[in-house]
């Protein structure tokens, strides 16, 4: 029976595309196709670009994402919590509890080390 | 359906298949074509907001406007950028809203119709709903433009720090109902959630908008700063794309809210007449995706350092609090575990509300004094800075 749902999770994610696909390849055969240089080029409020855009950036973007990692894997845990928790005892809130510090500890090292701090 | 695919000669598993290959195409077809509303919706609405008429010349009271775009969509022509990565470029429209409709497999349309019942469906919606994430970086990446850059950076920052509220306040209704199914928590529900923690209603509402990148924080598209953001080299029907899977994801998150929060397809006589309860989630949705579209046309884009630090430094701490707290009291609470009808839920549901309210105004008098503090110290700022300026004007006499 449980076989029997993921049957149609799998059919979704082979349908699904097919569904997306459709529209986008009636466009490619319908839409008209005059590309020139110009048209060509990114797109930039019409000034002409200065190079390509693959270059470095400023890190302060990826230093949330490793913030969020520690927290997403965390959540991973307190999922199975969550769901059993009707079941267990209090022990399971205390458990939590502690859970939950260590992870305001990082949140708290985090901030105090300055790295939510936008410069 | 399997029986009549048995009747016309197909054997057991092949009939199931195809039923269940009818069933994704009616999900999916559904899903695409209620997009087409509600975009009628949304401009009807955001024009009452802004005072305008909004579409009324296709069709009845505008109806139709959305079919026409989509048809003029279509016959566009796709101008694309020469140096785009062209995998990643062509993959991430359909993988945006790929990301959307996926998570219509396991919605319960009412008591009897739900695509597939997943025993862990809401870690299934959360997973699939993170690849549009994947999406955004990929087109911002791909499309080699600048704007489009900056915003895939945001999307990084933005998108992904709002998951860690909306994941934790998702939490609380797997908790209460003890089960991941959707349709379970749905069941669970003989009161709606949203009395018992408005708190979470409100966390997972923010943190939805946020994920789905509009309202004030539609920092990812930024018409007056970064054009258009991360589709800002896409066009035709690829373009049409991400503007359907914004759509379907708006939609899609009232959806949930409605499901988990608002009890989903329960109402009166939705049990008996299976078809009604369809119409109540319809309803519901309906109401959230109002709630979402005012909240979006009422409030200003906020700054991306205000975004980061009212996620970190708010949203996660106050969900966290929040989850402790629900958690601490219905362990408190005896026989939670067995709540089967209205007369049980009731007293649950009183005491959960009170500890809210409490939270409500913890929260509130907290803000007033975090602004005070900040007003103070920007007052400060303009005294030290406008000291100097009088102390130079006297030395000139």
């Amino acid at each position: 029976m449980i076989l029997n749902e993921w049957v149609f999770v799998g059919l979704f994610f082979l349908l699904g595309p097919v569904l997306l696909v459709v529209p986008i390849a009636l466009s490619k055969w319908l839409a008209p196709k005059r590309p020139t240089p110009i048209k060509q080029d990114a797109y930039e409020c019409g000034a002409e670009p200065v190079g390509l855009a693959w270059k470095q950036f400023r890190a302060e973007y990826y230093i949330f994402a490793l913030v969020f990692l520690v927290f997403d894997v965390e959540l991973v845990f307190m999922f199975p919590w969550a769901l059993a928790y009707n079941k267990l005892g209090l022990f399971a809130l205390f458990e939590m509890v502690i859970f939950v510090l260590l992870l305001v500890v990082a949140l708290v090292y985090t901030w105090r080390k300055g790295a939510l701090e936008w410069s | 359906m399997t029986g009549f695919l048995q009747d016309i000669g197909l054997s057991y598993e092949l009939a199931v298949l195809v039923a269940k290959a009818l069933g994704v195409a009616v999900v999916g077809a559904f899903g695409l074509l209620w997009t087409l509303l509600g975009i009628w919706i949304e401009r009807k609405v955001a024009a009452r907001f802004q005072d305008r008429v909004g579409p009324n010349r296709v069709g009845p009271f505008g109806l139709l406007q959305s079919i026409a775009d989509a048809v003029k969509i279509i016959l566009k022509e796709d101008i694309m950028n020469r140096h785009v990565d062209r995998w990643p470029y062509n993959l991430a429209p359909i993988l945006s809203t790929l990301s959307v409709m996926l998570i219509w497999a396991v919605i319960p349309f009412t008591a009897a119709w739900v695509g597939a019942d997943l025993n862990v469906g809401v870690l299934y919606l959360v997973a699939v709903g993170s690849l549009g994430t994947v999406a955004v970086i990929m087109a911002g990446w791909s499309s080699n433009n600048k704007y489009a850059l900056i915003s895939a950076f945001r999307a990084v920052a933005q998108l992904i720090s709002y998951e860690v509220p909306m994941v934790i306040s998702l939490l609380v209704p797997v908790m209460l109902a003890g089960s991941l199914s959707v349709q379970a928590i749905v069941k669970s529900q003989h009161i709606a959630y949203l009395f018992a923690v408005p708190m979470t209603v409100l966390i997972f509402l923010i943190s939805g908008q946020a994920e789905n990148g509009r309202g004030p924080f539609d920092l990812l598209e930024a018409e007056s700063e970064i054009v258009a953001g991360f589709h800002i080299e896409y066009s035709g029907m690829k373009f049409g794309m991400f503007y359907v899977g914004e759509f379907l994801h708006a939609f899609t998150l009232s959806v949930l809210t409605a499901l988990l929060f608002l009890g989903g397809w329960q109402g009166p006589l939705a049990e008996k007449i299976i078809p009604l309860g369809f119409v109540y989630l319809l309803l519901k949705s309906v109401f959230v995706y109002f709630v979402l579209i005012w909240v979006r046309m009422t409030l200003p884009r906020v700054r991306i350092d205000h975004l980061l630090n009212f996620n970190w430094k708010f949203l996660v701490p106050l969900s966290l609090i929040n989850l402790l707290v629900v958690a601490f009291l219905w362990k408190l609470m005896p026989d939670t575990d067995q709540i089967n009808s209205f007369a049980d839920a009731l007293g649950p549901t009183l005491v959960l509300f009170l500890a809210n309210v409490v939270m409500f105004a913890g929260v509130a008098w907290w803000l007033r004094e975090w602004a005070r503090r900040d007003r103070e110290h920007i007052e400060a700022r303009r005294a030290v800075v406008a000291e100097p300026a009088e102390a130079t004007a006297a030395a000139g006499d």
